[in-house]
Parts: structure tokens; sequence; C-alpha cells
């Protein structure tokens, strides 16, 4: 325990940034920029420090505060940290300062713009760091406005119907897990994550739930299954999973490009993290006697959306599916841990390999994607907002540094070794073959097809005949080299030594599988 | 003593208003707004002292010895939270009403009549007492919105009247025969509640009483007047209708049927289409009226029946919530009549003093070419705010009560508990729809900017707004500061019936 | 055969002698010395002279502390009838100050002396179980009241309604005096005890069938009750104010009491039940019949008015409904319950007509146009309206809520137990409902509608103004705190042993 409460801090920072922000934008808006800028810059120092401070021998939660609050429902303010949290810290502070930097060009309304960011940022920290279900979900649920916001008023051409649309696909899945998680907390009086962790890996809360909650309708398997369908429901529209993906290509490409940098790189990991905070620790038993239909799920995403990517136009379109390809091997890391092993050593270290796999996805993800969209941010500065693909040709002849940078991200994202978006890939390929074979075999084919349109965008837009429309295209400035230096110089680091990271959450990996006891 | 002054000073206020010289709109205004702060003053006082909501006496003197009728005022913690709700509305009525000018002296003595009869029955403790309260708010609520009031308002304030007569008629039958039976020797609540009325009497009695307060309530399919009248009423008037009246049905729900009457909600022994008893059927009504409300909402043209059918919808909570028969149902009940309270009048308020009493149109077709949020932003933030709340986001009192009910009804009613689900979605969905289409522009829709320009939000707008939207976030985040006065107050003997019978 | 003394007799009937003398000396004075003046210096000293002989009735009623019973019953003393009479006294005083500022005759001295007339009628009224006394009495009230309602001559409408009245009236009376006759031949007694003590019996006889249904028309016409409303409407619209006033207040009041005693007391033993299921024959059922078609019709028609004073008459005929339950419970609280709720009853309606008096006066008729806006044009007059009409329909905290209620708990207490009579109330309850309503309508036109173009203000003189100030805070008073009347009442007829 720290006495200094460095996470409340975290979370209020950026939020007192907002309120700064809504104050004094009206002083101008570079002052605004500069300021949303600061703030995330020294959220970011903050998140590094936390990171010095950071036990890595352990997997247990650290930097933990826990506050009375509303005693009659058993609701506490409880925060804390492990290697998960930490390492999700960590991608938002990077993302955020990137989301700011590809929003420099927005005119409107600028003050009110960075503020909602800055909010978002703040719901972020906290939905990480929350670790009792009522103020986890106040997170959780509050960072829909702001995303909604910056879809709503800053977007493109169809931006209500995005908008509207991420907004009560969201809500359903929230109102599912809400559901879900109330009955749990009638049938257990807990709203704490761990705890309730704790009363599953002992084998109490199935019980408990049939004990208290007395569905004659339901046998008890069904019934734990009706909870966990629940709670399901409310993390896969957020990751998302086939088939409550649809509103995302939308969502993604018509919000202005800085709120998708944040879309993609932070808010897509909530879904993932609650995967691994949420529903693994509590509802394991109910996820593994599903595990072929989760699989089956967990393949179709990866394999449908790398074919819809390729089907695409715009790159933001492109990229969008593309996010939900990644994170759809994210999918299958965790439900591949699922399988029981029985008790076989080799087994088990192939599902440490697959959660460091899934654990070093997540972040190297949230950075590439993140910087390709700031990469299509420019690109649209550039062309006056055009950014499909037979908008561009040749373009590696007039703005070689651009060509050579972003193909660098899209290396990256391709998975090509060297970059940090292999290793992920590579530790959950790796670990989740011997455990389930034939999910793994069939999610080869999205590595494949992201890899045919991969190389077609490098083909389209950067080689081949110049068009000769962007015949006075300007490269990069300075400034913009500058700034993309630290993101494309972590996607080396990270490549080429990623025990940078690993060596952080290692322990915390190995706790989370031990957990569940199969 | 002291909390009794509310109701006193409420009525003085109004005497003092009829003798103030004609056509003196400030001073209306300023008496008005000082009167409201002072009762409020004292019940925030008052609250402070007590936190353990245990049943506190405030009066008690005999009023007809003939018919051992007493006046008799006391407080638990139901009562307390429930006068606090009148107090801020009241206050915040008033700042949004700033803007009356005609006949503005009698507006607010019509005003203050109404705030002082609603301070009086929560305040009540004797039967008969509490009765000629709750008949004697008809009057100014009449008044108020057939002078002052807009679309059909002659129409909306009949209906609104006699729908709420006869909502308390079945009341006075359940009342008298109550009386009666028990030997006509006191109306006191303590007295009658202990009585042990018999089974057969009690499974008709209780859904007269209950259904003739739940009018009043808004209870599916008896809330057509809900819409009509609070959409012709005056702004403050919606506010106190949809915001502290609709209370009173349900707090005459819960403090008069259920507790006089719990055997009235046991099983019945026979299954009518899979109803067993009066619980059945009425927690059935109420997720109707969750789902109904919510749906109609989400068709409707004019801004303010969109606020008026979602009333209905939240209400239905309430209703539900008490029906759970368990604490956390029926504190969560109680929660969301002050949450709702808050909330509705912040939403009537800017709806119809924000938008409605600038642009002269509640048309939401007419209000989407105005593109409002560029001319009046702080309208749209307020109601973007307010509309968060009233969907149940959390951090804002809807959801912890939202929350509370949930749980209960999760234990009550399994099935009922999907289906409120359900209407938390079309919740969404109908405040989403409402709030894009007054304040923002849609695509494809030729801009039609006022004129001429509409003026500024003023001060007391601000203020009120501010006030409201801080009751909420205060009580979303630390709603402890009332349960811990409702619960214990649950749990005195006055519950007693309730807890032996169904309780879960 | 009891020797009577005549000093006694006239000890006892003091305050009705000093009410007729007044009439005779108020008669006397406009003939001789007033001839002269004009009508509103005459109609001021003689209502004020009539006031002050009425109040010496009192007076002498309060000091006097007389209880006595002549004959079984012709003429009685107690603290009930003294309650009643004084009850009658006050709202003659009333009715008299409101005639004070009228311009509608020059038969003044007439006009009072009529007015005492009947009061003195109604006292012997109140204070008598005799058939015979009742009758001559009943007699004098309504040729009084005949009279008093033609008074108006510029009015076609006043004969008109006078004449119907007359016809009605001589019709009704002589189903009563044939009813009479029955139960004298049944008892070979006119005292209504001994009456009673003679028909009972295990079964009615057919005779006593007749004699009640006869019984119930001849009083139901005189408390306007349906089917036998039938004068009401024309007379309450056609006669001169004060005289309308009188009719719905001062003769209801006394008219409600006797039926009381007439039914309670002549027909105990005959009374049947009105509870469901259990209906059994007797007079109870008839007056339940009566009742419920009054509530009915009088509530229904009432809406479609659009002359005040046809509306007061039809709710007139509602109210009489709800009173006859009380004579249905046919209770010693019942009796109470009636007593209080007919007086209130009256006060409202006086002030009421207090009010229609002084606009008809400015503005010609009583049309619910000529109230538009009145709120603008006198908001002392049209605050008193609202208090008296809100009475009227019963909510609190006027006198008219409490009356209602304590009505309804007696009549659901006359048969401890059972619920039987539980119908009535809800219809009562149901009916006020309605009323409801047609009250709100005046009171939207008063307060709501904007006054006609070039409508003046309407200017109430002083005495108009007090009485009707005076009229409004009693009602509010009785409202806030019935025990001060209440606690009088049921002493009354705890004493005096119904």
């Amino acid at each position: 325990m720290i006495t200094f409460p460095w996470i409340t801090f975290l979370t209020a920072l950026p939020l007192v940034g907002a309120l700064v922000l809504l104050a004094f934008g009206g002083l101008g808006r570079t002052y605004a920029r500069c300021a949303a800028l600061a703030f995330s810059v020294a959220a970011f120092v903050l998140t590094m420090m936390i990171w010095c401070h950071f036990d890595s021998s352990s997997g247990d939660l650290q930097f933990q505060q826990r506050i009375s609050w509303i005693p009659t429902l058993g609701v506490e303010y409880r925060v804390g940290i492990d290697g998960l949290g930490l390492l999700m810290l960590l991608l938002t502070s990077i993302v955020v300062p990137i989301g700011i930097i590809a929003s420099w060009n927005i005119q409107k309304r600028v003050a009110l713009y960075y503020s909602l960011v800055l909010i978002l940022q703040a719901c972020l920290f906290g939905t990480f760091t929350a670790l009792n279900f009522f103020h986890w979900f106040i997170f959780w649920e509050l960072s829909l406005i702001p995303a909604f916001f910056l879809i709503r008023v800053w977007g493109g051409a169809r931006r209500t119907s995005a908008a509207t649309q991420f907004l009560v696909y969201t809500m359903v899945g929230s109102i599912a897990l809400l559901l879900a998680f109330l009955a749990i907390f009638l049938a257990t009086r807990e709203f704490d994550f761990i705890d309730l962790a704790a009363m599953a890996h002992n084998g109490h809360l199935m019980p408990a739930v049939i004990d208290k909650l007395d569905w004659r309708r339901f046998t008890p398997d069904h019934l734990a299954l009706v909870l966990f369908a629940g709670a399901f429901l409310g993390f896969a529209v957020k990751v998302p999973i086939f088939p409550f993906h649809t509103w995302l290509p939308s969502a993604y490409s018509e919000a202005p490009t800085g709120t998708t940098i944040l879309l993609t790189g932070a808010m897509s990991k909530m879904g993932v993290y609650g995967f691994l905070r949420i529903l693994l620790p509590i509802f394991g038993a109910q996820m593994q006697a599903v595990l072929t239909p989760l699989l089956w799920l967990a393949v179709a995403t990866v394999v449908f959306s790398a074919y819809a990517a390729l089907a695409q136009k715009d790159l933001k379109r492109i990229f969008a599916y593309s996010s939900i390809n990644h994170l759809g091997y994210c999918l299958l890391g965790i439900f591949a841990v699922l399988q029981s092993t029985g008790g076989d050593t080799a087994l088990i270290t192939q599902k440490y390999a697959a959660m460091n796999g899934v654990f070093l996805q997540m972040l190297n993800h949230g950075l590439t994607a993140a910087t390709l969209f700031w990469f299509v941010a420019m690109l649209e500065k550039r062309s006056g907002g055009l950014r499909g693909l037979d908008d561009f040709g040749g373009l590696r002849k007039v703005a070689p540094v651009f060509a050579g940078l972003m193909g660098i991200a899209l290396f990256s994202s391709l998975g090509l070794p060297g970059l940090n978006g292999f290793i992920g890939e590579f530790l959950i390929f790796k670990g989740s073959f011997p455990l389930v074979t034939w999910a793994t075999s069939f999610a080869v084919l999205g590595l494949l097809m992201t890899a045919i349109f991969i190389l077609g965008i490098l083909q389209r837009v950067f080689s081949g005949p110049l068009n000769q429309r962007w015949g006075g295209l300007p490269d990069l400035t300075v400034g913009e080299r500058l700034a993309l230096a630290p993101a494309i110089g972590l996607m080396f680091v990270l490549g080429l030594y990623p025990q940078l990271v690993l060596g952080v959450v290692n322990n915390t990996v190995i706790q989370l599988v031990q957990q569940m006891k199969f | 003593m002291m909390l009794a002054w509310t109701i006193y000073i409420s009525f003085l206020g109004a005497a003092a208003m009829l003798l103030l010289p004609k056509d003196s709109v400030a001073s209306a205004r300023i008496l008005a707004l000082l009167t409201a702060v002072v009762g409020f003053g004292i019940t925030l006082t008052y609250f402070l002292h007590h936190r353990t909501g245990e049943m506190l006496t405030i009066v008690r003197v005999p009023w007809v010895p003939t018919l051992g009728i007493e006046y008799h005022l006391a407080a638990d913690g139901i009562s307390l939270t429930l006068v606090l709700l009148t107090g801020i509305i009241a206050i915040t009525g008033i700042l949004f009403s700033w803007d009356i000018e005609n006949r503005s002296k009698e507006f607010f003595a019509f005003y203050l009549l109404l705030i002082g009869a609603v301070y009086g029955v929560f305040l009540s403790y004797d039967l008969f007492l509490l009765f000629v309260f709750y008949e004697i708010v008809i009057i100014p609520k009449y008044f108020l919105i057939a002078i002052w009031g807009s679309t059909r308002r002659e129409y909306g304030a009949m209906k609104l009247a006699l729908y709420s007569f006869v909502g308390s008629a079945m009341v006075l039958v359940g009342l008298i025969a109550a009386y009666v039976v028990a030997g006509a020797k006191s109306t006191s609540l303590s007295q009658l509640a202990h009585f042990p009325f018999s089974l057969h009497f009690q499974i008709w009695a209780f859904p007269l009483v209950f259904v003739g307060f739940a009018i009043l309530a808004g209870m599916w399919p008896l809330h057509t007047w809900a819409p009509t009248g609070h959409v012709a009423a005056p702004t403050a008037a919606s506010m106190l209708l949809a915001g502290v009246v609709m209370k009173l049905g349900a707090y005459g729900c819960l403090r008069v049927a259920m507790v006089l009457f719990p055997l009235g909600l046991g099983p019945w022994g026979v299954h009518v289409f899979g109803l067993g008893s009066w619980r059945d059927v009425f927690a059935l009504l109420a997720v109707i009226g969750i789902i109904y409300g919510a749906l109609v909402a989400l068709v409707q043209k004019d801004f303010k029946f969109v606020i008026g059918y979602s009333s209905v919808s939240h209400m239905g909570f309430v209703l539900l919530g008490l029906m759970t028969l368990n604490q956390i149902g029926i504190s969560g009940a109680v929660l969301q009549m002050f949450s709702h309270g808050i909330l509705a009048g912040l939403l009537f308020a800017v709806v119809g003093r924000m938008v409605y009493a600038r642009t002269h149109t509640r048309n939401l077709a007419a209000l989407n070419a105005m593109n409002l949020h560029k001319i009046i932003p702080f309208a749209a933030v307020t109601f973007i705010v307010a509309g968060m709340a009233s969907m149940g986001l959390p951090g804002f009192s809807g959801f912890v009560a939202e929350l509370m009910v949930l749980i209960g009804v999760w234990r009550a009613y399994p099935l009922l508990a999907l289906c409120v689900g359900f209407g938390l979605v079309v919740g969404v969905v109908y405040i989403w729809r409402a709030m894009q289409k007054a304040f923002f522009l849609s695509a494809g829709t030729v801009p039609a900017p006022p004129n001429p320009p509409l003026p500024p939000i003023t001060f007391p707008e601000r203020l009120g707004a501010v006030i409201l939207i801080t009751s909420s976030v205060l009580i979303g985040l630390y709603p402890q500061v009332l349960l811990n006065v409702i619960v214990p107050a649950l749990n005195s003997p006055l519950f007693d019936g309730l807890r032996k019978g169904s309780w879960q | 055969m009891i020797a009577i003394n005549d000093a006694q007799l006239l000890r006892l009937a003091w305050p009705e002698v000093i009410v007729v003398a007044t009439a005779l000396i108020v008669m006397a004075v406009d003939l001789l010395l007033l001839r002269g003046c004009n009508t509103r210096v005459r109609f001021s000293l003689a209502a004020g002279l009539g006031a002050l002989g009425c109040a010496g009735a009192i007076v002498r009623i309060l000091l006097a502390h007389e209880v006595a019973n002549i004959l079984n019953g012709v003429l009685l003393a107690n603290p009930l009838t003294h309650l009643v009479q004084i009850a009658l006294l006050t709202l003659t005083i009333f009715t008299l100050l409101l005639s004070a500022d009228s311009s509608f005759t020059q038969h003044v001295g007439e006009f009072v002396l009529l007015l005492l007339a009947a009061t003195a009628a109604m006292m012997f009224l109140a204070a008598t179980q005799d058939l015979l006394v009742l009758f001559i009495s009943l007699e004098l009230l309504s040729l009084s009241l005949y009279i008093l309602a033609a008074f108006d001559k510029r009015s076609a409408q006043s004969w008109e309604a006078a004449l119907k009245y007359y016809l009605f009236g001589g019709m009704s009376a002589a189903f009563l005096l044939f009813g009479f006759s029955l139960l004298y031949g049944l008892s070979n007694s006119t005292s209504l005890p001994l009456i009673a003590a003679a028909i009972h019996g295990p079964a009615l006889n057919p005779l006593l069938v007749i004699a009640i249904v006869t019984t119930a028309i001849g009083l139901g016409f005189k408390v306007a009750a349906a089917p036998f409303h039938f004068w009401a409407p024309d007379v309450y619209q056609g006669a001169p104010a004060p005289s309308a006033a009188f009719i719905a207040s001062g003769s209801k009041v006394a008219s409600f009491f006797l039926f009381f005693q007439v039914m309670a007391i002549g027909f105990a033993g005959a009374e049947g039940t009105a509870a469901l299921p259990n209906f059994v024959r007797g007079w109870v059922p008839v007056l339940a019949l009566m009742a419920v078609v009054s509530m009915l019709l009088g509530n229904l028609v009432a809406i479609r008015q659009s002359s005040l004073r046809r509306l007061l008459a039809y709710s007139a005929i509602a109210h009489a409904g709800t009173m006859l339950l009380a004579i249905v419970a046919h209770t010693q609280q019942g009796l109470a319950a009636l007593l209080y709720y007919v007086v209130t009853y009256a006060l409202a309606t006086l002030g009421a007509f207090a009010v229609i008096a002084v606009v008809e006066q400015q503005k010609g008729d009583d049309q619910l146009s000529n109230f538009d806006g009145l709120y603008r044009q006198s908001p002392v007059l049209s605050f008193c309206l609202a208090i008296f009409i809100l009475s009227l329909a019963g909510i609190p905290p006027l006198a008219g809520f409490f009356a209602k209620f304590y009505l309804f708990v007696t009549v659901l207490n006359a048969a401890p137990g059972s619920m039987g009579l539980l119908w009535l109330v809800i219809l009562s309850i149901v009916m006020s409902a309605v009323s409801l309503y047609y009250y709100l309508r005046v009171l939207k036109r008063v307060y709501v509608a904007a006054p006609a173009i070039g409508a003046v203000a309407v200017r109430t003189p002083p005495l108009s103004q007090a009485l009707v100030l005076l009229l409004a805070a009693v009602v509010v008073l009785l409202g806030c705190a019935p025990q001060l009347l209440l606690r009088y009442i049921e002493a009354a007829i705890r004493v005096s042993g119904l």
C-alpha cells in the first residue's frame, strides 16, 4: 500500500484538465491545444512514475485504495492495479497524446473537443483501475458520453446514425451486464471483483447464486449460463465480437480521426480488459462450458473482419475492420486458456505464452493502430479530406518519408518480425496451437488476408504510377517527424526487446492463469 | 415543532401574497422565493440534526374528538426525503418562473398554497389530516394550469382535477370503510395500522385505496391525465406536478395502502392469467407503464410530450419498487421518488422555460431547424446532463435508485427484470432522440434560425439548473446520505404488518 | 286531559312571540313612518329591526334554558330544539341583511313581515312532535314562502315560479295530510312517539305502506328531493334573491329536521333496511331510492346549466339526496351529521346567493357569462364565491368537506359490523366527483376567463361585502375547527334523547 493516492490522482488529473479547458477555453485555440497536450503528457509522466514504483515480482494488486462509500449496497471505492491494469494505464497514456496531436487541425470549438478527450481519458483510467462493480460501471458508462459527442459533433457526413448506433449498441450491452451483476449481487451481496473472483475460485459462487435466486424455471447450470450470457453480451459488444460488431466500422470511419485513435487505441481494449478482469475470473467455469461456441465466435471475428477489410475502399474502414481482426486474436488467446489441460505442465506453459501474447497484443495493437490512424489523419489533411484507396497512387515518389514511416507502421500491423506487431501474435498462436488446434488453424486465414490487404494498401497508395493530382503533396514536416519519432521508435523497441513489457506483466499473467483451475 | 412551520410559512406566504398591491411583480417573486427558501432551510436544518431516521412527532393535538381525529404531524426518513425534494423543487420552480408577468401575484399565491399542502401531506400522520391536505392540492393545481398554461389548458386542467378527485374519492371510500370497521374511534395511522382487519376486507380495500393513490402516481392505464396535464401546465407547475405531486400518489400507496392493508398483497389462492395476487397485478401494470411510457415517448413530435411520457415511465419504476416488498426494492423506490422529482423538474424546466418560452414552439421538427445548441448552449448542455441522468447513467441519482429497484425486482419477479432492462434501453433511445432533434441540426434539414433572435439564458434559470444538477449528482455519488434515513424508516413498527406478511 | 297553564305556554313560546311582534312592529313602522323615504333606506331599516328582533329571540332562548314537553309533543323545549331554532334565527338574520340592499319591491314592510312569519312557523315546526301542529306550521311556512317567491312584480318569472311552487306545494300538502290522517287512523293519536308505539308490529300494514309513501312524497317535496323537485329550478331562478336565499337555507334546515323527526320518531319500527343484500321493506328503502334519484338527477342535469341560480337549484337537489342518506341511517349520530351538514350547506348557499344578488343588480341577470372575469372586477366577491362553491363541492378545509365526511362515517356506522350501506356512500362520493366538474366550471369563469369587453368594476355595497366576508369566514372556520359547532349539536342530541 502506498500512502499517496496515485491512482485517484491519475484519474483526477485529466478531469481537472477538462475543467480548466472548459473554463478558460475562450483564450484561444492554440492555448487549448497546448493545455490539453500538457495535461496528457503529465498523465503519461505520472504513469511512468507508477511503472517505476511497480513491483514486477508480484502478481498481486498494488497501489490499492479502499474507502467505504454506500454500505447499504456493499459499495466501496476500491482501486488497484496489477500488471494488467498497469499495462492498460500505459497504453491509455500513450494513445491519448497521439490522439490529441492528431486532432491538431480541428477548428471548431477546440476547447470543448479537448475537454471531452480528457474526460474520456479519465474514464478510461477509472475503468482500468476500478475493482468494485459500482464505480467501475460508472466509468464504463460515462466513457460513452464523450465518445458519443466527439463523433456526433465533429464527425463526418453520416455521423448522426453512426453515433446513435454506437451508443445504443453499447448501452444494450451495458444493461445486460448490469442486470447480470445485479443478480449476482442479490445472491452474494458482493460487488467487489476480487472477492467475487475468490468466491468463484473456491467454488462458492454458483452455489450461492443457485441458493439465493430461486428461479424455478432454470436448472442450476442454465441459471449460471444465463448470468454469464448477460455479462458476456456487455463485453462482446465492446470488443467487438462477431456478430455484435456492426456498429464499429461506421463509428470509426465517421469519427474525426483523432477520436478514432482513441476509440481503437484505448476504448476497444476496455472490452478485452473486461474479459480478463471480470469474465474470466468470475465466470470461468461457464466459459469453459461453452468453449466451443466461443472459439467459433473468435474465429469468425478474425476471419470475417479480415475478409471484410479486403473489400473496403476507405482507408479508415480498412483499419477499422483490421482492428476487429487484431482483437480477434486476443480473444482466441483468451479462449484458448480456458481449454482444460489435465495438469499437463507443458500445456500450462503454453497457456502462459498465450496469455502473455494477449497482453502484448493489446499494447502493441493499440500503439500500431493509433499510429496508423495518425498517418491517415495526416493524409487527410494533405488531401483535403480524401482517404479512399483509389484516390491515391505512387505517393512514394513525392513523399518518401511519409511512405517510409507509414510503411513501417503497416508492416507492424502485418506482423513483421522485428516490429512490435509480431511478438504478440506469435505468442498467441504459439500458445493456442497446442491447446485449440482447429481454431488456431482457421485463424491463420486471418493472418493471410491481413497480409493481402496491407500489401494492397502499400501498393495502391504508395507504389505504382504517381497520381498526378498529388504531384505537389508535401512530405512530413519537421514537427510531424519529431512527433512521430517516439511512436515509431517504440514500435522498434517493443519489437526487438519485448522483455521490457513482459518482465513487468509476466507474474500477473501467471497468477491469472493459475487462478483458473483448469 | 419546527418542521410544521414549513406548512405554515407557505400558507402565510400565500396569504401575504394576496395582500400585496396590484401589479407588483418584483415583490411577489421575491416574497415567494424567500418563503420557499425559508421552508427549505427549516427542512435542511431538521434533516441535519436528525440523521437517524426514526419517526419523530412534531405536533399532536386533538382536533375533532367526537370522531377521534387528531392534528398529528410527524416525520420519518421517508417523509424527510420527500420534504427535502419539495423544498428543492419549490425554490427552483420559482426561479424558473421569474419571467411571469401576467397576474404574477396570484400565480405565486397558488404556487405557495400548493407547496404548503404538499408539505402537509408528507408530514401528516393522521389519515383524515393527510386526506385534507391531499384534497387541498387539487384546487391550486387546477388554477395554475387553467390560467397560466398553454396547449388546451382548460381541458388539461379539468382532466387533471377530475382524475385526481376520482382517485381521492376512491381513497376516501377505503379510508372511511377502514375507519368504521375499526370501530370509528380514531383516524391515527399507527392505530389503524395495528388494527387486525379481516383478510376479506383487506382484499378489496387494498386495491381500492392503492389504485386511488396510484392514479395520481400515473400508473398505467390510468395515467392519461399526466401527459395532457403536464403539457398544458406552465413550467413551474409542470415541475411541481411531475416532480412532487405525482410522488404524493406513490407516497400514499406506500404510507397508507400498504401499511393499512398489508394482507391485501397476499396471494388470492387462485391464478388468473398467471397472476396470483394484487401484488402481481400492480407489478405487471408498473412494468407495462415503464415500457409503454418509453415507447410512446419515442414517437412524440412535441418536445414536452416526450418528457410527459417519460414521467409515466419513471413512475413505473417507483411503483414496481414498492411491489417488490423487500427492503432494497422499497428503499430504491423512495430514492427514485427523490431522484425523478429532481430530474423531472430539470427536464421540464429546460423544455418549458429555456426552450418553449423563447421559441414558442415545441414541435421537434421546427426546433430541429433552429440548431439550438449554437444559440442557447447552456440549455443544450443542461438537457444533455438531465437526459443522461434520466436514462440512468451512473454518477447521477437515477442510477442508484434504478439499481436498487432492479435488485429488488430480480429477487421478486425475475422475468419482469428482463422487461425492465428492455425499458431501460428504450429509455436511452427516446431521450437521445429528443436531445438530438431538439438541439442539433439533423443532416438534410434546412436551417431556419429563429426570428427574432432568442434572449439569452437568464441568471435565475442558470441558478435553478445548477441547483437541480448538483442535487442529482450529489445523491448519485453519495446516496448514503438519504439511505441513512430511508432504510431505518422501513424498520419502524409502522411497517410491521408489511414485514410480517409478504416481506422477502 | 292534562291541564296546561297558559302562562307556561306563553313562556315556552316567548321566542316565537318576539319574532311575531317584531314582524308587526316592522310592518307598522314601515306603513306609518317610512312611506316617504326611498326603498334602500326602508329596506335597511326594516331589515335592521327584523334582525334585532331575531337577535332578541336568540337571546331569550339562550338565557331561558326551558325544558318542557307539553301534551306528548305538542310543544317541546329541549337543547335540541333550542339549537335548531337558534340556527334558524341566525339564518333569518343573514337573509334580512342580504335583503337590506335590495330594490325589487316597494312593499318592504310586507316582505319583512312574511319573512319573519315564516321564521316563526319554522320555529314552531322545530319544536313540535304533534301531527296537527306540524301541519299547521308547515302550511304557515309554505304560504309565506309562496308569496315571498312572487314578490318581484317586475319579473314574469317570479310569479310563474310562485305559481308552480304553490301548485306543487298544495298537491304535496294534500298528500302529506292524507298520510297523516292514515297515521291517526292507525294509532288514534297525533303524537309521533305514540304513533310509533302503535304501529309497531311484525308485518307492514298496507295502510301503513300508503302512509309511508304519501308522507315521503309530501316531505320530499319540501326538501326538493327528486322526483318531487320540479318546483326547485324555477323558484331558485325566478324568486327575488333574498327569497330564494331564504328558501334555500332556512327552509331547508327546518324541512330536513322535520323530515328526520317524522321518519325516525314517527315511523320507528317500520324502517326496514336499505343495506345490501338484505333488503327489508320499510320507509328506509323508499328514502334510499329518493336519495339515489336525487343525487343522480341533480348532479347530471346541473352540468348543462348556464344560469348560476338554476345550477344551485340542481345542486340543491343533489345535496338533498346526500342529506337523505343521514335520515336513512336514522341514528343519533345521523341526526348530528344531518344538522351539521344542512347548517353549513345553508350558510354556503346563502353566501352564494348574496354574491348573486350583487352581480344581478349590476349586470341584470345571473347568467354564467356575467361572472366572467369577476376576479378582476371584484376580488373580494370572487374570493368569497370561490369559498362558497368549494364548500358546496366538498373540498377541504372548508365546512362542506367535513360535513360530507361526517355524514359518510355516520351512514357506514349505522349498522356496525356490516358494510351494507356502502353502496350509497360510494354513489354519493362518485357524484361528488361529478359535481366538482360543474363547480369548477363556475370558478373557471370567475378566475380564468377574461372579463367581457367594456365591463366595469362591480361595486359592492358595504353591507353586502361585510355579510359575504362574514359568511365566508364562518365557512372556513367551521371547516378548520368543526368541533366548534359539532360539540353543541352532539351535546344537544345526547341530552334530548332521541
